[in-house]
């Protein structure tokens, strides 16, 4: 009872910010708090993989591109008669049911996706998995490139933009708490014994290839939502979008924060989004001074800003009294 | 007649070109302490990882209670009900006591039995209880060596193998730990113990195999070894 109430004023609050932010902070500012958003959907997911369950994936904009594109195709070919079958609602619902069924869309095509991916990796030691998922995340590139029906090489225009703060930010909302609770569930601190010892892990009774495989398919269900989010937020796709250092700079967010705490990953993206963006100043120098500034961070933090820190208490039994 | 539970028959296995076991085969009848001792590098610990799954064997066969293990993976063999505490105690370092213990049960649907058995181990190693919330990696050694025996009995295991839990420990911890052993089996719980110190480990045992590169060269009462010139010579430190 407690939860619902804790959404509906967060729902209200999200929505109430909607109507006054941009007017607030102006549209420059409101579009690097909507790239924010986005970002900490990536990098909780992506920590969930390399942070949370200790696997090495490079290539999670791949599954951010997959779902950018699943839901943009949907909403692009599939829209008008989407719209047609709820046309009594008002236009801001119809918008909304329309980027549910795009993120809906987007959430399974990743998920099937990262699935593909993950069984034939994930049965092999760690550094093949690093080898696949960058050879994925260049495969659905040029995939793309060369699909005619999606924009190819010239890019998906005319997707309608369906998302904003509102919508962003209660996908932020969900992916946070949905990681959360899985991790600190019984069944998600198996996630956290593959990363701490797999051979204790499987004595345990961990079957931790499927572990594994779990955290691939969630973690690619999120950065597909957040693509879904994404194109429909910019109404344009391209695949320069989804190149290797948009994985790479995910991979930042989440070391930069602290590997395997979420709200290290939460961190980081805002960090990073915003160092990305002011830096873009330097032209040429700003991945000079990006590196640099890593560098400095990684030599006097190596367990990253946050490291093991976390906001929330530790909800174990109670200590027998004996 | 006794029960006989795990049955090793010519098993042998290796990593790569390496074989490790070249054909053992051993016994551990319902209700047993067997000990399985040798040399370090002798195949004991991959003796463990065969039955577990953990290193598939490359022929021969184990039953447990009958049926045949070779073929399944790690996780339906821990459902059959045997559970290991591994070499080098393999603690989840960032994970508390209370969660180790809890990933212990990790097969085990039934909450209110994971609450008893895990009173059961508190009772067994009380200074679990003082360590609750802290991180198993800050554990001492001898900790996080009741720890993972714990940890392992959290699957309430008809089986439990051991893989030298006395290693690395201060000698009255090492007692502490045998005493813990002989209290989980007097409560039902058979086990195989793989130890380096021969002298406790026969002491604590119904019976013993000596392991030697990959082969079994003695078997009998660990009473009975105990008092063999060639056990005394090679094994318990005697001229
Ligand atoms: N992971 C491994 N890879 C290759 N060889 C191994 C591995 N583990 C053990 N061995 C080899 O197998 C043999 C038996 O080792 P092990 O079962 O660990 O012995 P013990 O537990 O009796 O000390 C040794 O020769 C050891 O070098
Ligand atoms: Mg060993």
């Amino acid at each position: 009872m407690r939860k619902w109430i804790y959404w509906l004023v967060a729902i209200a609050a999200l929505a109430g910010l909607q109507a006054s932010l941009k007017g607030l902070i102006g549209a420059y500012n409101y579009q690097i708090v909507i790239l924010v958003g986005i970002n900490i959907i990536l990098a909780v997911s992506l920590n969930l993989i390399n942070g949370v369950t200790g696997q090495f994936s490079i290539g999670h904009a791949g599954f951010y591109a997959v779902g950018a594109y699943a839901s943009a195709s949907v909403v692009f070919y599939g829209g008008p008669s989407i719209r047609a079958a709820v046309a009594f609602l008002p236009a801001m619902a119809q918008d909304g049911v329309l980027l549910l069924m795009g993120s809906f869309a987007a959430a399974i095509t990743a998920g099937l996706a990262g699935l593909a991916v993950g069984i034939p990796s994930l049965r092999l030691r760690g550094d093949y998995l690093a080898i696949v998922t960058l050879g994925f995340g260049e495969i659905i590139r040029v995939l793309i490139l060369n699909l005619d029906v999606i924009g190819g090489s010239r890019g998906f225009s005319g997707i309608p933009q369906l998302s904003n703060f509102f919508w962003v930010y209660l996908a932020v909302l969900i992916t946070i708490i949905s990681i959360h609770n899985l991790v600190h569930s019984s069944y998600g601190r198996a996630f956290v014994s593959v990363r701490d010892d797999e051979i204790a892990a499987e004595a345990m009774g961990v079957d931790t290839t499927r572990i594994k495989v779990m955290s691939f398919v969630i973690s690619s269900m999120f950065a597909g939502i957040a693509g879904s989010l994404f194109g429909h937020y910019t109404m344009y796709l391209h695949p320069n979008s989804f190149l290797f250092t948009t994985s790479f700079n995910i991979i930042i967010m989440i070391v930069i924060g602290g590997l395997g705490s979420i709200e290290g990953a939460v961190l980081g993206a805002i960090l990073i989004t915003i160092i990305l963006e002011v830096f873009r100043e330097f032209g040429a120098m700003r991945l000079v001074n990006f590196s640099i500034l890593l560098v400095l961070i990684m030599l006097y933090r190596p367990q990253g800003l946050l490291g093991t820190w976390t906001l929330f208490k530790k909800r174990d039994r109670a200590a027998p009294a004996n | 007649m006794p029960k006989t539970m795990l049955e090793l028959k010519i098993v042998s296995s290796s990593y790569g070109a390496i074989e490790a076991l070249k054909g053992v085969s051993l016994r551990i009848e319902q209700g047993e302490i067997v000990t399985l001792i040798g040399a370090n590098g002798a195949g004991k610990s991959t003796t463990l990882r065969s039955i577990t799954g953990l290193v598939p064997p490359v022929s021969g066969d184990i039953l447990f209670e009958g049926q045949r293990l070779n073929a399944l993976p790690t996780h339906k063999i821990v459902a059959l009900g045997i559970s290991m505490a591994p070499e080098g105690r393999a603690i989840f370092a960032n994970l508390t006591v209370a969660e180790n213990l809890e990933l212990g049960a990790y097969l085990q649907p039934d909450a209110a039995q994971n609450e008893r058995q895990m009173d059961r181990v508190i009772t067994l190693f009380p200074r679990l209880a003082e360590r609750w919330r802290q991180q198993g990696g800050t554990l001492s050694g001898g900790e996080q060596q009741m720890l993972a025996i714990g940890r392992a009995l959290m699957s309430r295991p008809r089986l439990l193998l051991l893989d030298e839990p006395s290693l690395g420990l201060a000698p009255l911890l090492v007692h502490t730990i045998f005493a813990a052993i002989d209290a989980i089996n007097k409560e039902g719980t058979t086990i195989l113990l793989v130890e380096q110190n021969a002298n406790a480990a026969l002491k604590h045992s119904h019976r013993a195999y000596v392991l030697e590169t990959g082969s079994i060269v003695m078997e009998g009462p660990s009473q009975q070894l105990a008092n063999d010139p060639r056990v005394r010579e090679a094994y318990l430190g005697e001229k």
